[in-house]
């Protein structure tokens, strides 16, 4: 089992607020959930293991490779850390089709389809039961379509981590009922390691197999699966 | 009716080439912008919005200081490719770029602002570089509010007299445009010379608004 090393240390500002992030923590299980209030900084270290956050120091390495070493001068690039991101709301390109969605991480600018990146995607869309919608726009999808779509797009890539931020948060209870399970079943079959940050206990219990806890920029004691 | 259509044409050729100019370095500086913060961000958005409030007199006046055959830029433009722009048709592209680049810039701005983060972050994190995050994402999120900046532009261009006037002056044929031409019927009391090309150039410039209205307009 490949394990996620994350040393971070980053303070961010806005007009009205300072806050430092200092944090330390080895997640060795598959599925691993960081929970937190709101404001915590969940969503940063996410950010920050991504590689989206350029003020980020420290370490985080995945299965012993290094995309963050500041004390050695290493800070890989988002787009060559290849880590699968499922945001907040999911944000697939709007202006493109299902498809193209999946596709985007395939084919680089100027580059030619090749069959494989055709087989990957159509792979996908069995996978994630996409036959019907292939060629439909994300804001004709339900929130439950929009989650696969998204899952599918982060692991076209072949991540060797998979990051979810609050994949739960924006949908009504009785629709986020269903979609955990759905999700819990997609990640079970999904053999990438998995970082999923949330502020819902019901979230750790049912998506993950173990869990880290994080208050005001910290790693803190306790178990809040209840 | 040569004396409607050469000026005309001139018109429409220097507008199309001032757009094309300000279009490609609004859009840039848009870009710029509305990425994040950085000191001197406002002074710089300031200085770009100047040519809107500055009479045209003076940014024509800036221009002859800048590009005249004597200008900062202007004796090398002569000195080493024999160019000068003063008096010529280019001469008034320039300045009709110049009067027109604010309007390109603060549509691009807040075009590009309107689109959120998270789709260029979900482009880089599916390997990305800047320049295709650009290309693939951003710009075509932000094509509709670029694209009624470019149009108005496009109007003020037509419309452009005082800078061009002192820049590329009132030569008949080579850069007389319609506003000036329209300014020079007047002074002859030519009327019904004036009244056709003021019509012209009504038209032209409503088509135009109501166009970059109407993608405005489909956007929300």
């Amino acid at each position: 089992m490949a394990s996620l090393e994350v040393q971070l240390r980053l303070t961010l500002h806005s007009p009205d607020r300072r806050f430092d992030l200092d944090v330390d923590f080895t997640a060795t299980s598959q599925r691993t959930a960081l929970i937190g209030p709101s404001g915590s900084g969940k969503s940063t270290v996410l950010q920050a293991i991504a590689g989206l956050l350029p003020q980020a120091r420290g370490r985080v390495r995945v299965g012993g490779q290094a995309l963050l070493d500041t004390p050695h001068g290493i800070d890989l690039p988002a787009r060559e850390r290849r880590v699968g991101v499922v945001f907040q709301d999911y944000a697939l390109f709007p202006h493109m089709t299902v498809e193209q969605n999946l596709q985007f991480g395939l084919r680089r600018l100027g580059q030619r389809a090749d069959a494989g990146h055709g087989q990957r995607v159509d792979a996908l869309i069995r996978q994630f039961d996409l036959e019907s919608l292939r060629g439909g726009l994300p804001r004709n999808l339900s929130g439950g379509q929009r989650q696969r779509v998204a899952l599918a797009r982060a692991l076209a890539i072949e991540p060797r981590l998979l990051l979810l931020d609050e994949p739960l948060s924006a949908l009504d209870a009785p629709l986020r009922k269903r979609l955990r399970r759905e999700l819990a079943e997609m990640l079970e079959r999904v053999q990438v390691p998995t970082l999923l940050v949330t502020h819902d206990p019901q979230d750790v219990e049912a998506l993950a197999q173990d869990v880290i806890c994080i208050d005001d920029g910290r790693i803190v004691d306790g178990d809040l699966r209840g | 009716m040569p004396a409607l259509f050469v000026p005309l044409w001139l018109t429409l050729k220097v507008a199309l080439f001032a757009t094309l100019i300000a279009g490609a370095f609004g859009i840039a500086l848009g870009w710029w912008l509305a990425r994040r913060p950085f000191h001197g961000r406002s002074i710089v958005d300031s200085l770009l919005m100047l040519p809107m409030v500055l009479p045209p007199t003076v940014i024509g006046y800036y221009l002859i200081v800048l590009i005249g055959r004597n200008g900062l830029l202007g004796r090398y433009l002569d000195r080493w490719f024999g160019i000068n722009l003063i008096f010529t048709w280019q001469g008034a592209v320039i300045a009709a770029s110049v009067v027109s680049l604010p309007l390109v810039y603060k549509g691009a701005r807040a075009a590009f602002e309107e689109v959120d983060g998270r789709f260029a972050n979900a482009a880089r994190t599916l390997g990305a570089g800047e320049l295709e995050v650009f290309l693939r994402v951003s710009l075509p999120l932000a094509i509709r509010g670029i694209a009624a900046g470019v149009m108005l532009a496009f109007a003020r261009a037509m419309g452009e007299f005082g800078a061009t006037l002192m820049i590329a002056g009132n030569l008949p044929g080579k850069t007389q445009t319609l506003s000036i031409a329209v300014y020079e019927a007047v002074q002859a009391g030519n009327d019904s010379q004036a009244l056709w090309l003021t019509l012209v150039i009504s038209l032209v410039c409503i088509a135009v608004l109501v166009a970059s209205g109407r993608l405005l307009q489909a956007r929300h």
